[in-house]
């Protein structure tokens, strides 16, 4: 390989970040305040030793990267996979400059454009003309570029009769739709993009997949992070697994998808509890979830069959309530599911005071993969939330003697009957 | 295939300014400037009044409590001029080291999404003030025209004294928004820093309080510089004093260095700590 073929060269690049002192637990006020005192003075002691830099011993480091290396080709698009928290988005985020790394280096052979965020820059009291010219600027487009294709950015954005009203006032739909047509216009050598396509309607998810595909076909460069397999697959020939920060596979993107399915498959119960991916107060965390078919094999779930979802908490609190909700490849909602709505035919007790079940019975989902988010609550307020709690894959199956199988863009079926003509 | 090539690696102890990639950016600043106009008075039913009645309410309560009450010597001149003259450079300068201050910590999402050089915040929020600062330097002028005042020839020197204060504001904002990215404690000192500067400046009073060469050495505050030089300049009062203009052009250079070195040694984290 000659060194004018590479656009991206990364060798050994690590990132360190220090996640700050882990939340102590204070017996009495009286302590919490007695720290809260003491804190400041310690950390101005540190600070004029000239320790500030490192705030050491009370913080606690983790490296969200570590000794990654590769080498990217001119006109290569490559997806980046791995688990939440594997260290994709540090990975973008070095490589398109807004974060240092550590360790390590890397080279970029061309104009860099980044889409981590779609609509970061907008400011809501500004126009969508206005907008237009600011974003792109942020961007790195200069004022001529951007009148030069303005007509194009609006119409690929659909929002023509508004481009004069403030973004405050559009929906999030044209929200999403005029920021990634502003940074979908950038026309760079090299492009980073950090799964914004979990956003927006279905059909405008098309377009902006079509437009990707027009910026990889020009013989541009593409790095692409994305929980979306399918989608991976589609676009990217190259695949680079990324696992606890390292390169745990790096070649065609079959085999590394492959690689990670079977890597999530993997993981069990403990290993929900030891994710530091989560949110909430922390009261009460989620440490299992596991989802059985109650006919056939358990391991299988199918369109129309009865399923069982069960969730574990660490803790019993008071007001303990939780959620769940279903989200399909291209991360669109589905459907939620709330333990707080009451029904008649709900049950308490039976299954311990840590453990949440949901019988659902048909199952309605079309066959495909699932991503399933669980969220718990306690006092109404959200104490542990989860994105990709665990995924679940569904096959086909009959619903009320109809088989249902895959369809193209749809996700749900409905229990219906026909009434057709007279046959001749 | 393409001439660019970026190295990207851990930055060790002092960088470079790197101001040739700023020149790169420098549509920018225009962008930044321009939405922050568009926005500060957007939603207001005052509108830019506001530019004119901050300085000019300052004013009219000086003019009672130093002026009248106080009866604080003001150089011979009526004491509503010879407040609001210092006023307006001074709104200038707390305003663009008030907002320049919060400037990273205020767009801190897009440190977080998006690369560019993130010193063009803390500069074009600066800049954005110099629009105000017009307005109400048009508010001047007619109080010097209704107090029957004609600019000195010393007016010429005007421009180089806005660009003192304007350096002075850049240096300070770059200290505290740097700082503040880390310490948010800084957002809670910097009103009470402004507060307490206002009262450090010769604004309410004449720096002529002062003897030589105590009065040199008050120029260290460059702000001082900048309000003498403004009084001195628009309304011929004898206090522009050579050697305390130099003493304040110096220190302000020093703050404006200082603050753009320590802006590029703490940037390269800022998207992790913000």
């Amino acid at each position: 390989m000659r060194m004018t073929d590479i656009a991206i060269h990364v060798e050994s690049l690590g990132k360190e970040y220090h996640i700050g002192s882990l939340q102590k637990t204070y017996k009495r006020f009286g302590d919490a305040l007695a720290d809260s005192v003491a804190t400041p003075f310690r950390r101005a002691t540190r600070l004029l030793r000239g320790q500030a830099g490192s705030a050491a011993d009370l913080d606690e480091a983790i490296w969200a990267l570590e000794g990654v290396s590769f080498d990217i080709r001119h006109g290569e698009a490559v997806g980046v996979i791995g688990r939440n928290g594997a260290g994709k988005s540090t990975l973008l985020k070095i490589l398109s400059r807004i974060t240092e790394p550590t360790t390590g280096f890397a080279d970029i052979y061309g104009r860099v454009g980044a889409l981590l965020e779609v609509g970061t820059g907008f400011h809501p009291e500004l126009t969508g003309r206005e907008n237009i010219f600011l974003n792109g600027a942020i961007l790195g487009m200069g004022k001529r570029e951007i009148q030069r294709k303005f007509d194009e950015i609006v119409a690929f954005a659909e929002i023509d009769r508004f481009i004069d009203t403030p973004v405050k006032h559009y929906s999030s739909g044209m929200y999403v739709r005029l920021a990634f047509s502003v940074a979908a216009h950038l026309e760079p050598e090299i492009l980073l993009v950090d799964e914004v396509l979990a956003v927006g309607d279905v059909a405008f998810q098309r377009k902006c997949l079509g437009k990707m595909d027009d910026v990889a076909r020009a013989g541009r460069t593409v790095l692409f992070v994305s929980h979306n397999m399918g989608l991976m697959q589609t676009f990217c020939e190259r695949g680079i697994l990324l696992e606890h920060g390292r390169v745990a596979c790096d070649g065609p993107i079959k085999d590394v998808v492959d690689a990670y399915l079977a890597s999530i498959e993997q993981r069990g119960v403990q290993d929900l509890a030891t994710r530091t991916d989560r949110r909430g107060l922390g009261d009460v965390r989620l440490v299992g979830v596991e989802v059985k078919a109650l006919n056939g094999v358990p391991a299988v779930l199918k369109t129309g069959e009865p399923v069982r979802f069960t969730f574990h908490v660490d803790r019993r609190i008071p007001g303990l309530d939780m959620n769940f909700s279903i989200f399909d490849q291209i991360g669109q909602a589905i459907v939620q599911f709330k333990s707080k709505d009451r029904a008649p035919q709900d049950v308490s007790g039976g299954v311990g005071d840590r453990t949440f079940v949901c019988e659902i019975d048909p199952l309605l989902l079309l066959p495909g993969r699932y991503r399933v988010d669980v969220g718990i609550i306690g006092d109404n307020r959200m104490q542990d939330y989860i994105e990709a709690a665990t995924y679940i894959e569904v096959a086909e199956g009959f619903v009320d003697g109809r088989l249902e199988g895959q369809k193209n863009k749809f996700n749900l079926t409905i229990p219906h009957r026909w009434i057709r003509p007279e046959s001749e | 295939m393409t001439s660019i090539h970026t190295r990207i690696e851990p930055s060790k102890g002092w960088v470079s300014l790197n101001l040739r990639e700023l020149w790169n950016y420098r549509e920018l600043f225009y962008f930044f400037i321009w939405r922050d106009l568009k926005v500060r008075y957007r939603q207001t039913i005052l509108g830019v009044a506001w530019a004119v009645l901050q300085p000019f309410m300052t004013m009219v309560i000086f003019s009672i409590f130093f002026g009248r009450l106080a009866r604080v010597d003001s150089d011979g001149l009526p004491y509503p001029i010879f407040s609001f003259a210092a006023l307006v450079p001074w709104n200038f300068f707390s305003g663009a080291l008030i907002s320049g201050s919060n400037s990273l910590i205020g767009n801190a999402n897009m440190l977080k999404k998006i690369y560019f050089p993130r010193v063009t915040l803390p500069i074009s929020t600066a800049l954005s003030g110099l629009v105000d600062f017009g307005i109400a330097f048009i508010v001047l002028l007619g109080m010097m025209v209704y107090y029957g005042y004609r600019p000195t020839g010393n007016v010429v020197w005007l421009p180089l004294l806005l660009l003192l204060a304007l350096a002075t504001a850049l240096g300070v904002s770059l200290w505290f928004s740097a700082l503040n990215v880390r310490f948010r404690d800084v957002r809670h000192t910097v009103p009470f820093i402004a507060q307490a500067w206002l009262f450090a400046t010769p604004i309410a009073y004449s720096s002529s309080l002062l003897d030589e060469p105590w009065k040199t050495i008050y120029g260290l505050n460059p702000m001082v510089g900048v309000v003498e030089g403004f009084r001195w300049a628009l309304l011929g009062t004898d206090t522009m004093p050579g050697p305390m203009v130099i003493v304040s052009t110096l220190a302000a250079l020093v703050i404006l260095v200082s603050g753009a070195y320590y802006f590029r040694r703490m940037e390269r984290d800022f998207a992790d700590v913000v």
